[in-house]
């Protein structure tokens, strides 16, 4: 019994850490990952060994709605819509051209690529570029569960609310 | 009355530019009789409950060595009828007052929010949209060259009735100058108007009177009424773009701006930068205070504010910007020369 209320207290601490904010974030100056964007799997001198790049804020429900405003504000939906794609790609799919994971994202959003990608690096702060990944991230289901809203934060019409109009269609 | 309330709150005085007590123009003023009548009233109802509650502490009543009353026991048919007759004057009366309230209530709010209400060919309008936490104050006209957009800072003319058309980006915040107008809701996706005039020129402050948020509290502004004429300067030069920077260190100033991340949220007529989810600093220089009323606008607030906004705003939309410190004093002196 004891042990099953310690448990309980113990998992209660842990939902604290998708609500965990960075209130003060560092503003470090862009790093740009080389290898994570590799062309070609030939390297002289042997193969390198991979470094691993993880998101800082893998799992933070905080970094997917503020994500979620950047990618309007900084109008990646004008190309990308809400993830459905329109100039650009989609970001909703399971294959990615140049990588889906978090050190890739980073990657073609700073560096941006070939054919309209546009390069973010220098313009975007780096914490906000984690931010957006952790989001597109979230859209693809690939962030946690507990931390992926289920609804939007903006606000919402209900298509059920629209009145109809006189002639019988609703605008 | 108004002196009376004065002498009731002191308070009102120490906080002359931003006081209901103190009305600086005729919709103020409706607001402000409204409450001196509703005080009067209330205050005279107050009284005479006291008063009554009081008398019925010195009325003949049964001592404390006499027997209780039966259970059973029922008041004869006269004091039955005197009771009924008292109770039901006295909720009429209630009702009657309280609906009296009502009407003047709204008719008050009516009428210093009706757009029709004034003359509207005499009226300017202002188009208000309260954000996360500042406020975009746009000068609408037909012309598209005559349009001025600025934030945190709304200039008016003295005299002159202001329609204020107010909605909100995000979630709903309440526009509030207290010495010109009464309280306006702006919601999102919703246009709301309310009426102001300043009688006189002077300086006031609102804020936003709707809980919006974490920076609630740090969401000012100013208005400023001016002589018409000196309005209408303002006006004009709101209109030039940015002049481009003279001396090397303010170029260099603007070249920081325009690289980095400031050009994506914010705008500055006259160069690339047209980011339009921040406030425009066409003419930042000009401006009283920085961060929606929070502090004074001088380089060293403005520093603080560049290098580490969440110290001074925790929450705010501010990007915390990595600007090398050769960099900063460029910027500044580019950012306050915007004059």
């Amino acid at each position: 019994m004891r042990i099953l209320a310690t448990g309980c207290c113990l998992l209660a601490l842990s939902a604290c850490q998708r609500e965990r904010r960075d209130m003060r974030p560092s503003p470090t100056s862009v790093a740009v990952f080389a290898d994570a964007s590799r062309q070609s799997d030939l390297q002289p001198g042997g193969p390198q060994t991979q470094p691993h790049v993880a998101n800082p804020y893998e799992g933070s429900a905080y970094a997917i709605a503020e994500g979620k405003r950047l990618f309007g504000w900084y109008n990646c939906s004008g190309c990308h819509a809400n993830g459905g794609g329109g100039i650009g790609p989609p970001l909703i799919k399971g294959q990615w051209i140049y990588g889906g994971e978090p050190a890739n994202l980073f990657d073609t959003i700073v560096k941006g690529r070939p054919n309209g990608m546009p390069s973010w690096g220098g313009r975007i702060p780096e914490y906000q570029v984690w931010q957006l990944v952790t989001f597109i991230r979230s859209l693809n289901n690939e962030e946690p569960k507990s931390a992926t809203p289920v609804r939007s934060d903006s606000i919402e019409q209900d298509p059920g609310t629209l009145l109809p109009k006189p002639g019988g269609t609703t605008k | 009355m108004k002196r009376g309330v004065l002498l009731l709150l002191p308070v009102g005085v120490a906080f002359a530019q931003q006081s209901a007590l103190d009305p600086a123009g005729p919709y103020a003023h409706r607001i402000e009789l409204l409450g001196a009548f509703f005080l009067g009233l209330l205050g005279l109802i107050f009284l005479v409950v006291i008063i009554l509650a009081l008398l019925s502490l010195t009325r003949r009543h049964r001592g404390i060595d006499q027997e209780p009353l039966e259970q059973n026991h029922r008041p004869s048919e006269s004091t039955e009828r005197r009771l009924t007759r008292t109770v039901g004057i006295a909720a009429a009366v209630t009702v009657l007052i309280l609906l009296g309230l009502v009407v003047i209530s709204v008719s008050a709010g009516k009428a210093t929010s009706t757009p029709g209400n004034p003359d509207p060919a005499n009226a300017l309008v202002i188009e208000i949209t309260g954000t996360q936490w500042w406020w975009q104050v746009r000068y609408p006209n037909e012309d598209a060259s005559r349009i001025v957009v600025d934030a945190n800072e709304l200039h008016i003319p003295v005299g002159r009735p202001v329609l204020i058309r107010g909605t909100s980006n995000d979630v709903i915040h309440s526009f509030w100058v207290p010495n010109l107008q009464g309280k306006r809701d702006l919601i999102p996706s919703h246009v709301t108007t309310d009426w102001m005039q300043a009688d006189h020129a002077g300086r006031f402050r609102g804020q936003c009177a709707e809980f919006c948020g974490l920076q609630h509290a740090h969401m000012a502004l100013w208005v400023i009424a001016e002589p018409p004429d000196k309005f209408e300067t303002w006006r004009a030069h709101q209109l030039q773009p940015a002049s481009a920077p003279a001396d090397p260190v303010r170029q260099r100033g603007q070249q920081v701006f325009l690289d980095g991340a400031c050009a994506l949220c914010h705008a500055i007529q006259g160069t690339a930068a047209a980011g339009q989810v921040g406030p425009d600093l066409t003419h930042f220089g000009r401006r009283s205070t920085i961060a929606a009323g929070t502090l004074p606008n001088n380089k060293g607030n403005l520093a603080g504010w560049i290098a580490d906004p969440q110290n001074i705003k925790p929450g705010t939309r501010m990007a915390t910007v990595p600007v090398k410190a050769e960099e900063m004093q460029p910027l500044l002196e580019y950012l306050e020369g915007l004059q």
